[in-house]
């Protein structure tokens, strides 16, 4: 059973195309990765996923509603959640309230409700507040729910920001070079994170990741990008002897010397 | 010993001290305030504003010194200050010699008199420089005495200034009083305050000062106190007395200062509706005044017999003006919720002159008044009771902020707060969250407008008119300093920076000629010294309330994250 299915995407910025018919079938419960040299429109194809683009071509399914075209709002509604390449909290609050507001669309009370306060809303706000405690110890971040966000060790910010995209409880989480700016042994815990989560909580992953020993590590399926267009797709092992990706990583001459070698 | 590159830091603090005097000489300050008198015979308001600065620069040169000897200290502020003076005199000399009048309308004689203590250009030169050195020295000094000596004298100073300035209105307050009020008028003179009041005001605060049990300094990110029972009751005996003391304030404090009281509620009203707009949404309205005017005029329109439309009272005017500005505010939305920053800044400064202009307009003359704009405009009656002095509109205003408080309050805490505060934080990251742009930006215009509205109706009635003038650009300006200064997103900021910005041009009519140059001052400084205002916004704490508070925050984060609960 697919959970994401992108048939044809193409996005182009002007006269430059950073996606070009890209296919992708992300299964449910997998955890797959999005690879790439620089520029090869990794981010572009989430901005897409989420509706922060809209593509030109091509239709993005999840499960089996077509989600291209719809506002990020709604798309994040449909239950897709995503984090940023460099990190995007809301810097000013604090972090539990950066998880209450990841949890908007579960949150029923309006504004009258919000000012007369009344026992259903009083409700709602705390079971939430529970919630948001809830998932703050999951994260490991427990104790320090009240600090603004800003102020948090780096470590803890992406943690945090996980934190905040798992609150909209989505049946696909999109990660966004989760461990970029990490050190091997935060790297390490990251990745031992992100296989729990899906472990734990059944949720499917999709991430974009520049570390290959991060990738290789927890993926199921890998895809290739270049230049906007898939090149490859496979188990990491697939990956690692496919030729053109290691063209596209370490240039032509550099990858007949590792075939070479290989061979 | 200071050191040559020291010397030369110290004379170009005392460069753009003296700078700074004679640009205040010239733009006419020093002179103005000279006839201000706060201790009748010693020391008036001019000389305080020539002062005031030589002791700041000597304080600030004197503080990078302050790990090096007490002499090094003395010289730094010294010198700083002798350089200031130095400058300062030479305003006179060189005004003694070409006619600065020609270009300078304020480089009168009596400023040259003022800069020279009436002693001639040379020798007044050489007391001004002497006096400024030893009150830079005397900064210098204010560095190195124990902090409890410092406040004390500090505030002693303050309420000394405070009280001689606002000589006049006590005066006329405390003549109300009856008996009692003959225990107080000693401390007067004709002109500010008598020499032995001022010396009672400063034993008296320097004293209480010094030996008021020390607080602890407040955290930098305020976060509400902890309260011990006893502690609790305190508070709640303050609130107490705090609110009797509202209740009776236009009683106690006559029909000037409800005057003053009015208007900055009125202001009030409107920063708690910027405030949401700006502070929590961050969304930048500069057309702020046109809800104001909106709220003004629906009132004006509906209950003035001039305009024939309809007469109907004041409250059954009141809902279809806050109706209409609510509208307004969601109309001036629809096309700016696309822009961000600067851009919706313009957009929102021409909706609010667009509105100015229709209610000039002849166009619209028949209907909203023109120029002339609307008189008779209907009070509010309580029963048999019409609410028509300061005094009584103090209650209505009161019961509108005390509303429009409880409303943000509530907001701010709430859902939507929240909604508006990661669209302020991050538009794009907000809207990825869930959050639906368009009802989420409407509804902070509206709300926004919602009191805008409320403050535009009360005003109409309380001056039983409304002109086009009255709505100009510069209300927005005050409403948005005043939230700037307060404190961006704070309610109480709202309250504080409203009775600084507004009631203080109030209480002294000489400031009001320079009151948008101090403002410039005001705010340059506050964003140099305290970018998040005079009482920043408190963040709620959520995780761990406040009877958990009590037991030891465990700090420590496990390094690999535990498993799930469930």
């Amino acid at each position: 059973m697919a959970v994401l299915t992108a048939k044809n995407v193409t996005k182009r910025f002007g006269g430059l195309d950073a996606l070009q018919k890209v296919e992708l079938v992300v299964k449910e419960n997998a955890i797959q990765s999005i690879i790439g040299p620089n520029g090869a429109g990794k981010t572009t194809f989430f901005n897409c996923i989420t509706g922060f683009y809209n593509p030109e071509e091509g239709e993005i399914y999840l499960g089996d509603k077509l989600i291209n075209g719809l506002s990020s709002d709604r798309v994040t509604r449909l239950g897709i959640s995503r984090t940023y390449q460099n990190i995007r909290l809301f810097k000013n609050m604090t972090a539990v309230e950066n998880i209450l507001v990841g949890m908007h669309p579960h949150l029923k009370s309006g504004m009258l409700g919000g000012i007369l306060r009344d026992p259903r809303t009083n409700k709602d706000e705390e079971e939430a507040l529970n919630e948001a405690k809830r998932i703050l110890k999951y994260v490991g971040l427990s104790g320090q729910g009240d600090m603004i966000s800003k102020n948090l060790p780096y470590g803890a910010q992406r943690r945090l920001e996980i934190a905040r995209a798992l609150a909209n409880k989505p049946k696909l989480l999109l990660l966004d070079e989760p461990t970029a700016g990490m050190n091997p042994s935060e790297t390490q815990e990251m990745t031992n994170f992100i296989g729990q989560l899906r472990d734990s909580i059944g949720i499917t992953i999709l991430l974009i990741e520049h570390q290959m020993r991060v990738v290789m590590g927890i993926s199921e399926l890998i895809t290739v990008l270049d230049f906007g267009q898939k090149i490859a797709e496979g188990t990491p092992a697939e990956i690692q002897k496919n030729s053109r990706v290691i063209e596209a990583y370490l240039g032509r001459g550099a990858a007949s010397g590792i075939s070479e070698a290989l061979a | 010993m200071a050191n040559r590159s020291n010397l030369k830091n110290y004379i170009i603090a005392g460069l753009i001290n003296g700078g700074i005097i004679i640009f205040l000489g010239l733009v006419g300050m020093i002179e103005t305030f000279s006839q201000r008198d706060i201790v009748s015979g010693v020391l008036n308001l001019g000389f305080l504003l020539l002062f005031v600065p030589y002791f700041i620069f000597g304080y600030s040169t004197a503080k990078k010194e302050i790990d090096r000897s007490m002499k090094s200290v003395l010289i730094a502020g010294g010198i700083t200050g002798m350089a200031a003076g130095f400058i300062s005199a030479l305003l006179p000399i060189l005004g003694n010699f070409v006619n600065l009048r020609d270009m300078f309308m304020n480089a009168s004689p009596t400023l040259y008199t003022t800069l020279d203590f009436g002693q001639g250009i040379y020798l007044g030169g050489v007391i001004l420089t002497l006096v400024a050195g030893i009150i830079g020295m005397i900064g210098a000094v204010f560095l190195v005495i124990p902090q409890r000596i410092r406040n004390a004298i500090l505030q002693a100073v303050v309420w000394t200034v405070l009280v001689g300035l606002m000589r006049d209105l006590l005066t006329v307050m405390i003549a109300r009083w009856g008996a009692i009020s003959s225990l107080f008028k000693w401390l007067f003179a004709t002109k500010g305050l008598s020499i032995p009041g001022a010396i009672v005001i400063v034993v008296l605060v320097g004293l209480v000062t010094y030996f008021r049990p020390e607080k602890k300094k407040a955290n930098v990110q305020r976060t509400p106190k902890v309260l011990t029972k006893k502690q609790k009751n305190v508070q709640l005996m303050k609130y107490g007395v705090g609110i009797i003391l509202m209740i009776f304030l236009p009683q106690i404090l006559g029909i000037y200062f409800s005057e003053i009281l009015d208007n900055v509620g009125i202001y009030i009203l409107m920063g708690l509706g910027l405030n949401i707009v700006i502070g929590f949404a961050g969304l930048l309205d500069l057309g702020y005044v046109a809800f104001y005017a909106i709220g003004a005029y629906v009132v004006g329109v509906l209950t003035s017999p001039e305009m024939g439309a309809s007469q109907i009272t004041f409250w059954q005017a009141l809902p279809f003006a806050l109706i209409a500005s609510v509208t307004a505010g969601v109309i001036l939305g629809l096309p700016v919720l696309k822009m961000r920053g600067d851009y919706l800044a313009i957009v929102t400064l021409g909706f609010g002159e667009i509105i100015r202009l229709l209610s000039l307009s002849d166009w619209l003359r028949p209907y909203l008044g023109g120029t002339q704009g609307i008189q008779r405009i209907a009070r509010p009656f309580i029963g048999p009771l019409e609410l028509k002095t300061q005094g009584q509109l103090y209650y209505l205003i009161i019961a509108a902020i005390i509303i429009a408080g409880f409303i943000a309050y509530r907001l701010k805490d709430s859902h939507m707060g929240r909604s508006w505060m990661a669209l302020r934080e991050d538009e794009d990251v907000a809207q990825a969250m869930g959050i639906n742009l368009v009802a989420t930006k409407l509804t902070a215009f509206a709300t926004g407008a919602f009191f805008a509205g409320l403050a535009g109706a009360i005003f109409a009635a309380k001056l039983s008119s409304a002109y086009p003038q009255s709505f100009n650009l510069f209300v927005s300006i005050n409403v948005l300093c005043l939230i700037i200064v307060g404190g961006m997103g704070s309610i109480p900021g709202v309250l504080v920076g409203s009775l600084v910005l507004m009631g203080s041009p109030e209480l002294l009519r000489e400031f009001a000629e320079y009151r948008y140059l101090v403002y410039g001052a005001i705010l340059v400084i506050m964003m140099l010294v305290r970018p998040e205002g005079l009482w920043p916004e408190a963040r709620r704490k959520l995780e761990l309330h406040e009877s958990m508070d009590t037991e030891p925050i465990e700090t420590e984060t496990p390094s690999v994250p535990e498993n799930p609960a469930g």
